[in-house]
Formats: structure tokens, C-alpha cells, sequence
């Protein structure tokens, strides 16, 4: 009898109350973030909705295949034609140069610091100095690449811009690399070892395959870093305004290309310089993605 | 250890262990093991968490030489030959002698190149498909994987995960498969198929195997050692053999008090 008195009358509702201070609190706290996050994103979209509406109108297959037009009146019936066919070849040249060096460099790098070299004094400096080289400004990096190549060639070339761009991706390779190389479950390595692989088939054969996914995402990053930077390119590679393949010529690229055009006042420069940075965001996007697709496709 | 197991090992002998102390740095983490492994028998290994049953069964292939720290006093002899002369490779001892792991450790690769690793590794110039699938069929796993040996290993269940790494172990066609604590991640459905597999297995294998399972050990094993661990006065816990004989007399006639309580479940 007693007990259930008890239980009735001590029961206190458990409905929430729409007005105590608490639930106010929250509401409004979770409004503060919201708002704060749609702020951060406004930057993001308006500088797509810009390139979308400036870039698109002279997006074509020409732009890839045709070279920069002399500049023309808005009136001219030629004021739409040409495109940037080179300095699409000379970024690809440019970060293919870039990638044919970082990524064996820092993959072999990575393989030493955490296979090889983990948690020892050694392998803390050299952290170090990726570090310290991953905050090093892109223009050194050209001028390390001027001083180096450019200088001694007597000759600006893509092969210039590919060393610098190099530098400048390995950071991000040897820091992403090693991390993933060393997110590999140590039961994976034994595994390996019981087996009676050596030190060199445990790491060939089962920890750098596991390790893939990671180690992708960090060149496709380092390339799409590689790909948008100016300041390293614009006095390595210079800019050519015709076709060249040949690597130790002055070469043109995206990024040099936007650097020279959309500084002009002719109103068909302006507008490929603006298709040119849709195709740079556009390249950026696609190593993104693809990234994440392998990433999550080899889960 | 036990004088009257000599008669029962008269037949052969796997492996040997003399006044093995096992050290982590200045920590002595095992003392005088001094123990005979006979072939093709199971030997289970059992005591209560820390008292260095990993540590030793690691001794047996060398595993602990990946650890840095790590150092032996006394001689272990496997079919005669010291295991940690200066002139033995831990990677051939490791090719002759395989081990299955506590959690299962398939690699992120198919069903059948998780098999074919290791003979890969040994160059192994015969028909892969049918080492593959011999196998498989020894570690029992076969009707769950036929049609499937193209998709991930570390897609199975963890009791045919483990049963891949079995076959993976068996693949490379060791003289000895250590084990420790192959069940400990497993349901007690796939635990008895892993303890029916003990049995075929011991016709052409000899088997050490560190368990928990008191029951695991009476069911599957031919002789028992039971570990115990003891603090030092410097608070240091050294485990050490109590006893070690054939299974029942461990489980029914212990010499030891300790060893009683632990088998019936008094302690531990
Ligand atoms: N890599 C290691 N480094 C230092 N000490 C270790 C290492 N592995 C195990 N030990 C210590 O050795 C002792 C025995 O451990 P272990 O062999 O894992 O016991 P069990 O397998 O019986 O639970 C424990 O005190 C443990 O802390
Ligand atoms: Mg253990």
C-alpha cells in the first residue's frame, strides 16, 4: 500500500519543458553553431559560384586543344576562340616531373621512418624537418629550383618547376605515408613473420599493400597542391605561348597562366584565365574524390 | 621435468628447454623453464594472465627477436639444434615452425593469396591451386570458402578467419604450429570446430597451445604445464612452471596444491 503511494506521488514528470533555461540553452547554442558553419561554408561556395559563372561561358573542348588567342575586342568575331591546350599539357608535364620524384623519394622515406626507424632520435629530426619543410613558403621552393636548375641550365624549364613542386609535395607524401604505414596492425606484421617472410618481404609484400589506400591519399593531395601553385612555377617554368613537350624548355601552365592573363585588361584573356582556374578546381576536385573512392573501395 | 614422463617421451622430442630464463630488458619475465615438447601431441599451455605463456611459446620461433629488449638465459633445442646458436636464422626457424595468433590476423588480401603467401615466400614451384586447396581442407574450411577464394580473407567471420590463418600456417608445411590462445576471440561454436581441427591436425603436427579455457585444455591437449607467476621483493612478477604432465593427471591428480585450485577454478 504504502510503497505504491510512494512511487505515485514522488513520480516526477519526464516530459521536457520547452521553457527552463536548460532547453533554451541548448537550443541556442545549437543555433550559434549552426549559423557559424554556414558562415564558414559561404567563402567556399561563392568562390565556385563565381568561377562557375565566369569560367563556364568559354568552357569547351577548344580550351584543350587549341593555344592561347592574341587579345581581342569584345566585338570581334574571334573574340571567343583559342584556348589554353599548352598550359594544360605543361601543368600535367609540370606535376608529372613533380610526382616521378616525390612520390618514390617520400614512399621510401616513409618505409624508412616507420619501418626501419621508429621512434628513434633519427627519425624525430627527420619529422622535424618535413615539418619545418611543409611550412617553408612555395616561392622558396622556386627559388631553391631557380637557383639550382634555371641557373646552371641557363634555361627556365618544366623540369625546373618539377623539382620545385617536387619539394614542395614532399612533405605532404612522407607525413601521409608514414602514418598510414604506420597504422598497419603490428598482428599483420607478425603475421608475416611467422610465416618466415624477411624483414623486406614482411614489408613489400604485406605492409605497404595495406597500406595503399593511406598512402594514395597523400599523393593525390600533393598533387592537387602541386597542380594550383604559382609561385614556384612562374620563375622555374616561366610560360611559353606555344606547344612544348620538351622538359628542359620554358613550358606554360595553368596556374602561370591565370598569374599572366587575369592581370590584363583585354576581356578574352580575363575570361580564359577564368576558365583556367575552373580547370584547376576542377583537377583539384577530381584527385579528391578519387582519392576517397580508393580509399573507401579498398575497405 | 616430471620423471615419469620420460617414458612417455621416449618417443621423440620437438623441443627442448634447460634453465630458460626470459628477460624484457632487466625484467625477468619467465625463470627455469627446463621442459620436453614431445612430437605429434598436443601440449597446452595454462596459468593465469601474465605468467608469461606468450612469452615462452614466442621463444619457440624466435618471435621475441622483434622485440628489442628481449634476451634468453639457457638453451632451448628444437629436435637437437640450439634455437638461439649464433648461426640460426629466425626466419628459417620460423618457416619450419608456424604459429596462429590470439586474434585472428588474416591479411587485407584475397582467401587464396593469404594461403599462397607463404609458399610464395619459399619459392614454392608446385601446383599453387592444389596446395590452396589441400589447405583450406586441412584447416576445415573449405565448403565455407570454395566458391568464394577471390574475396577478402578479412571478410569472414572471426571463427573462419581463424581458421584461414590455420590453413595459412599449415600451408607453408611447418613441423610445428604454436598457438596462443586461438580461441580467445571466438564463439564457442567455431571454438569446437577449431578443437575438432586440434585433433586431425596432431596426426602430422606437433601442437603447443596457450589457452584460458580449462576445458579446452582437459578436451584437446596430451600434456599440460601449468605457469604460475610470483612476486620477487623487489615487486617484480616472474612466472615459472608449477607442473607439467600428461593432461589428466594435471586435471585429475595434481601434485600441486596450486595447480588443484587452478584446474577446478578456485583461483586465477
Ligand atoms: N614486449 C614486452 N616488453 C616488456 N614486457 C613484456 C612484453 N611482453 C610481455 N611482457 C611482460 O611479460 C610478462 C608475461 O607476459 P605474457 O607472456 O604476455 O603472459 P601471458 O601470455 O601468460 O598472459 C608480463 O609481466 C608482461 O607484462
Ligand atoms: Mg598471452
Amino acid at each position: 500500500m504504502t510503497s505504491q503511494d510512494f512511487s505515485l506521488s514522488s513520480g516526477r514528470s519526464l516530459k521536457r519543458s520547452q521553457m527552463s533555461f536548460k532547453t533554451l540553452f541548448s537550443n541556442v547554442m545549437t543555433g550559434i553553431a549552426f549559423a557559424c558553419a554556414i558562415i564558414a561554408l559561404i567563402p567556399l561556395v561563392a568562390l565556385l559560384y563565381y568561377l562557375l559563372i565566369n569560367g563556364f561561358a568559354r568552357l569547351g573542348p577548344q580550351l584543350f586543344t587549341q593555344l592561347p588567342p592574341p587579345p581581342y575586342q569584345p566585338t570581334s568575331p574571334q573574340f571567343n576562340t583559342g584556348g589554353f591546350g599548352n598550359a594544360f599539357i605543361g601543368t600535367l608535364m609540370t606535376v608529372g616531373i613533380a610526382s616521378a620524384i616525390s612520390i618514390p623519394f617520400g614512399v621510401f622515406a616513409s618505409i624508412f621512418l616507420s619501418e626501419f626507424a621508429r621512434d628513434t632520435k633519427l627519425a624525430d629530426s627527420i619529422n622535424f624537418f618535413t615539418n619545418v619543410l611543409s611550412g617553408v613558403p612555395s616561392i622558396v621552393m622556386g627559388v631553391f629550383a631557380y637557383g639550382a636548375i634555371v641557373l646552371t641550365t641557363k634555361s627556365y624549364s618544366a623540369m625546373a618547376a618539377g623539382v620545385a613542386l617536387a619539394v614542395l609535395m614532399l612533405p605532404t607524401i612522407v607525413r601521409t605515408a608514414t602514418e598510414a604505414l604506420e597504422s598497419v596492425p603490428k598482428e599483420l606484421r607478425q603475421a608475416a613473420f611467422g610465416l618466415g617472410a624477411t624483414n623486406y618481404q614482411t614489408i613489400l609484400g604485406v605492409v605497404l599493400p595495406a597500406a595503399i589506400p593511406g598512402i594514395i591519399t597523400g599523393v593525390m593531395l600533393g598533387v592537387a597542391r602541386a597542380a594550383g601553385e604559382t609561385a614556384p612555377v612562374i620563375f622555374t617554368a616561366l610560360f611559353n605561348n606555344f606547344w612544348n613537350l620538351d622538359p628542359w624548355k620554358p613550358t606554360a601552365t595553368l596556374s602561370a597562366l591565370v598569374f599572366n592573363f587575369a592581370g590584363t585588361p583585354y576581356k578574352n584573356w580575363q575570361q580564359l584565365a577564368w576558365s583556367a582556374a575552373l580547370v584547376l578546381v576542377a583537377l583539384v576536385l577530381i584527385a579528391n574524390i578519387l582519392s576517397r573512392w580508393i580509399t573507401q573501395r579498398k575497405r | 621435468m616430471t620423471p615419469n614422463l620420460e617414458s612417455a617421451l621416449q618417443t621423440d622430442t620437438v623441443f627442448r628447454t634447460d634453465n630458460l630464463d626470459i628477460y624484457y630488458g632487466s625484467f625477468k619475465a619467465v625463470r627455469d623453464v627446463t621442459m620436453e615438447i614431445p612430437k605429434n601431441a598436443i601440449t597446452a599451455f595454462i596459468g593465469p594472465s601474465g605468467c608469461g605463456k606468450s612469452t615462452v611459446i614466442r621463444c619457440f620461433n624466435r618471435l621475441n627477436d622483434l622485440i628489442k629488449s628481449f634476451h634468453i638465459d639457457g638453451k632451448i633445442f628444437y629436435k637437437g639444434q640450439d634455437l638461439y646458436a649464433s648461426d640460426v636464422d629466425p626466419v628459417e626457424v620460423r618457416r619450419q615452425i608456424g604459429m596462429v595468433f590470439q586474434k585472428p590476423n588474416p591479411f587485407p588480401k584475397s582467401i587464396y593469396d593469404n594461403i599462397a603467401f607463404g609458399p610464395r615466400l619459399l619459392g614454392y614451384k608446385g601446383d599453387m591451386d592444389e596446395l590452396v586447396e589441400r589447405s583450406i581442407k586441412s584447416a576445415a574450411l573449405w565448403d565455407d570458402v570454395k566458391d568464394k577464394l577471390k574475396s577478402l580473407g578479412t571478410d569472414l567471420s572471426g571463427g573462419q578467419q581463424q581458421r584461414l590463418c590455420i590453413a595459412r600456417a599449415i600451408a607453408v608445411q611447418p613441423d610445428v604450429i604454436l598457438m596462443d590462445e586461438p580461441c580467445a576471440a571466438l564463439d564457442p561454436i567455431s571454438t569446437l570446430k577449431v578443437e575438432d581441427l586440434l585433433q586431425e591436425l596432431k596426426e602430422n603436427y606437433t601442437i603447443v597451445i596457450v589457452t584460458h579455457n580449462m576445458q579446452q585444455a582437459s578436451r584437446s591437449s596430451d600434456y599440460t604445464a601449468f605457469f604460475n607467476v610470483q612476486a620477487n621483493e623487489k615487486g617484480q612478477r616472474t612466472g615459472y612452471i608449477v607442473e607439467y604432465d600428461r593432461t589428466e593427471v594435471i586435471f585429475q591428480s595434481p601434485k600441486h596444491k596450486a595447480t588443484q585450485e587452478y584446474v577446478s577454478g578456485r583461483f586465477g
